[in-house]
């Protein structure tokens, strides 16, 4: 099969394009940018005048709800929401159920992925068994079924000395170590911003030094292993800021934001509007200026879709009662295109933080445009908007703070391995 | 059925439709309310027909006796048909969705939901699913809200004290916790009280609580300092074991209300509790039962605004029709939801 996408903008980040040039596929891999090869003939052209050509997405955090959370979204209805998204690479964390702590559970995830032949799967295995925060999995075991690197999720380790030993373990084979950063006991019972909405509303907050306690913790466990530690969802100026620090300072370590902290504070609870329950909490304005700000300045690697696809039996009720998290997959895209917008970023470094970025962090051959590698593209339409409703999202989960919004940028194409996988 | 996006108690005539909280509360309805509240205090009859034919369901998902009884008192002396429910017995331990219990009640023709919850935003929630001609009242939700408390207290301080623009007002104790503080505080502002303390150790205390327009002391002493009317709140015992506090004697010593700290405020300082009382632990015997309480007229007062926020409620133009319910997305637009 020979694709030749005609006559669209690229935007290849980490190659350093963006012009308009033609892609060229044959047999799922680019064979050329720009001018055709030698006698090229296509099976079948992709006008794509109008639309821009970007790496496929790359996403560090969908929840495929499988195994355990069938009822909730299904590893189908999700990898359908991931193409419709863009997104042709992701990572899933392990809070399922069973949690991705043993090799077989992580082989099947795999296995059911391949099948559906969509978006590529990468696996973050459990750090600790079920999640429990006391006995280490067998690491090295889950990275060679397919684990890219180990998480505990939002779960807490039972102290810091198992916290040490883990992140030593991991160390001694260099796998990546992907935490959030928030303290079980300050965060306790919390479910939003500790502010003056939460303190109106009367709802138990969430300090921000729940994120920093964490955070020093986690730098200086890494300063003390050498552990390549990932910070998963930050959500405040302070927490920012040490990173920066960190980073500065050399310690070998990356972080994310969720889009929707790139967008939304305290304020877009409103009245108890459960779908902005989400785990981190929203925090204040100046937060969420500090989030955007660490984006620019690469403090913040990469945005993340936080794909969380709820149940509306248990979304439907009162607000500290509903489970957290917003279905995201599919706007993740049109929502970096928004922040870049307002934000006066450049087009390439926004799409980078989705694709290149994440591709870095996760360390895969993806989220970029290179002859010889495989062709995993998201072509879009910029300019074209479209209206978040549940019956405009391929994700079971229609739970989203962005519900009614008009958003601009639909994906029209997506393909993985050469294939046209979604069109619009 | 309509709703005011910018306020989702009020209808788009800007009538009250439901009463949440007095958050964003006009000035006006509150004085309405007062006002209609005043009317019923003088009448010698005990029943007045305005809610002949209405039902009303005190739906009280938490325990309570107080609340309950009084609410059940003003609903009959307007002749309504009262229907007590406590489903913390019955359908929360079934495990029922409070949706579904939300529908099976609305299909019983109720007219107006009384609502005890304790999780904040758990009246919110049940006006944004009932049917439109339904009418909720948040009869103390979590921490958020307990705005008919917050009414009778300023009914209780008007009374006493006639006008709010030269007043100093003090709450102290546990705010952390407390709705009626909230629902206090909301209400001041509103009604133009220049100066509102909030008296407590930082344990006690949510975060911003300035932002709400109250001035912040951890010296009841300085605190009480002229004020003109002193409002406690109740210390849940349990407080005791989450660390914020040491101990009930040592939060006495502090902020316990005794002769000698009331002594600080002036002489005719008022002194308010929302009852039920910890005497020895927020406040002493010879204050609660001393000629600067006004604990009970509390209690009176009660009944009678109960009483004017059910009449003024039934008797709001409602909407006509059942059309889609509307719940703005926080972007300004308004989002139609199906029931």
């Amino acid at each position: 099969m020979k694709i030749h996408i005609k006559g669209g903008r690229l935007i290849d980040p980490k190659n350093g394009v963006d012009a308009k040039k033609d892609v060229y596929i044959t047999a799922g891999r680019i064979v050329a940018i720009g001018d055709p090869p030698n006698g090229y003939v296509a099976n079948r052209v992709i006008d794509a005048a109008g639309l821009i050509v970007c790496p496929g997405l790359v996403d560090l955090a969908a929840r495929l709800r499988e195994p355990g959370f069938e009822y909730m979204a299904t590893l189908e209805s999700e990898m359908e929401a991931a193409i419709a998204g863009g997104v042709t690479s992701l990572a899933c964390p392990p809070d399922t159920d069973p949690p991705l702590d043993e090799p077989g559970l992580v082989e099947m995830l795999k296995f059911r992925a391949q099948n559906l032949n969509q978006a590529r799967v990468y696996p973050v295995g459990a750090l600790t068994q079920g999640l429990k925060g006391e006995r280490l999995t067998e690491m090295a075991e889950l990275a060679d079924a397919g684990c890219v690197a180990f998480s505990q999720a939002d779960a807490p380790f039972a102290d810091n000395q198992v916290f040490f030993h883990a992140l030593k373990y991991a160390a001694t084979f260099g796998f990546p170590v992907w935490l959030r950063a928030q303290d079980a006991a300050l965060a306790r019972q919390g479910v939003a911003h500790d502010g003056h909405v939460a303190t109106r509303l009367g709802l138990q907050g969430i300090p921000i030094c729940a994120e920093t306690v964490a955070l020093s913790t986690i730098l200086i466990l890494v300063r003390e292993t050498g552990a390549r530690v990932h910070v998963a969802r930050l959500s405040s100026a302070e927490g920012a800021d040490m990173v920066r620090q960190a980073k500065r300072q050399g310690l070998p370590i990356t972080c994310d934001i969720a889009i929707h902290h790139a967008h939304l504070t305290e304020m877009d609870i409103g009245y108890f509007d459960s779908n902005s329950h989400l785990t981190p909490p929203l925090r204040s304005q100046r937060d969420r200026d500090a989030l955007r700000a660490a984006l620019a300045d690469g403090t913040v690697d990469a945005i993340c879709s936080d794909h969380t696809p709820v149940d509306e039996d248990v979304k439907q009720l009162p607000f500290a009662q509903a489970e957290p998290g917003a279905t995201g997959l599919e706007l993740l895209l049109p929502l970096t295109l928004k922040w870049a917008e307002e934000s006066k970023a450049r087009l390439p470094h926004a799409l980078a933080t989705i694709t290149s970025e994440p591709a870095r962090v996760l360390k895969i051959d993806a989220g970029h445009l290179t002859p010889g590698h495989a062709a995993d593209i998201c072509i879009f339409d910029p300019e074209r908007y479209w209206k978040v409703e549940a019956g405009a999202l391929r994700s079971q989960g229609k739970n989203t703070p962005f519900l009614g919004l008009e958003l601009k940028g639909r994906v029209r194409y997506t393909l993985v391995d050469g294939q046209v996988v979604y069109e619009f | 059925m309509w709703l005011n996006p910018s306020n989702p108690q009020l209808n788009r005539e800007g009538e009250l439709h439901h009463l949440l909280s007095l958050e964003g509360l006009p000035a006006e309805i509150l004085w309405q309310i007062l006002d209609t509240a005043k009317s019923f205090v003088g009448v010698k009859v005990k029943k007045v027909p305005l809610l002949r034919g209405k039902a009303i369901f005190n739906l009280f998902f938490e325990p309570s006796t107080r609340t309950r009884t009084t609410f059940e008192i003003a609903a009959k002396r307007l002749s309504a048909d009262v229907i007590n429910l406590n489903i913390s017995a019955s359908s929360s331990t079934k495990c029922e969705s409070l949706l579904d219990t939300v529908d099976n009640l609305s299909a019983m023709h109720a007219d107006m939901f009384v609502v005890r919850h304790s999780e904040s935003g758990a009246p919110h929630f049940i006006a944004r699913h009932v049917a439109p001609e339904i009418h909720v009242i948040n009869a103390g939700d979590g921490r958020h809200a307990h705005p008919t408390q917050g009414l009778l207290d300023m009914y209780t301080i008007r009374h006493y004290k006639k006008d709010f623009s030269g007043l100093r007002v003090a709450i102290v104790g546990d705010l952390l916790h407390s709705r009626v503080a909230r629902s206090q505080i909301h209400a001041l502002t509103t009604l133009g009280c220049p100066e509102i303390r909030v008296i407590a150790p930082k344990t006690l205390l949510p975060a911003h609580v300035e932002q709400l327009g109250a001035h912040v002391y951890h010296d009841m002493r300085q605190g009480l300092k002229d004020v003109d009317v002193v409002m406690m709140l109740r210390l849940q015992s349990e407080r005791m074991q989450g660390a914020l506090l040491p101990s009930a004697q040592e939060f006495y010593k502090y902020y316990g209300l005794t002769e000698d700290k009331l002594a600080l405020a002036k002489p005719d300082a008022i002194v308010l509790h929302p009852g039920p009382m910890n005497r020895g632990v927020e406040i002493d015997s010879s204050v609660a039962d001393g000629k600067q309480s006004v604990i009970l007229p509390q209690v009176t007062f009660g009944i009678a605004i109960r009483m004017a926020v059910m009449s003024i409620l039934a008797g709001s133009r409602g909407v006509s029709g059942r059309e889609s319910r509307v719940k703005t997305d926080n972007h300004g637009s308004p989002v139609t939801r199906d029931s």
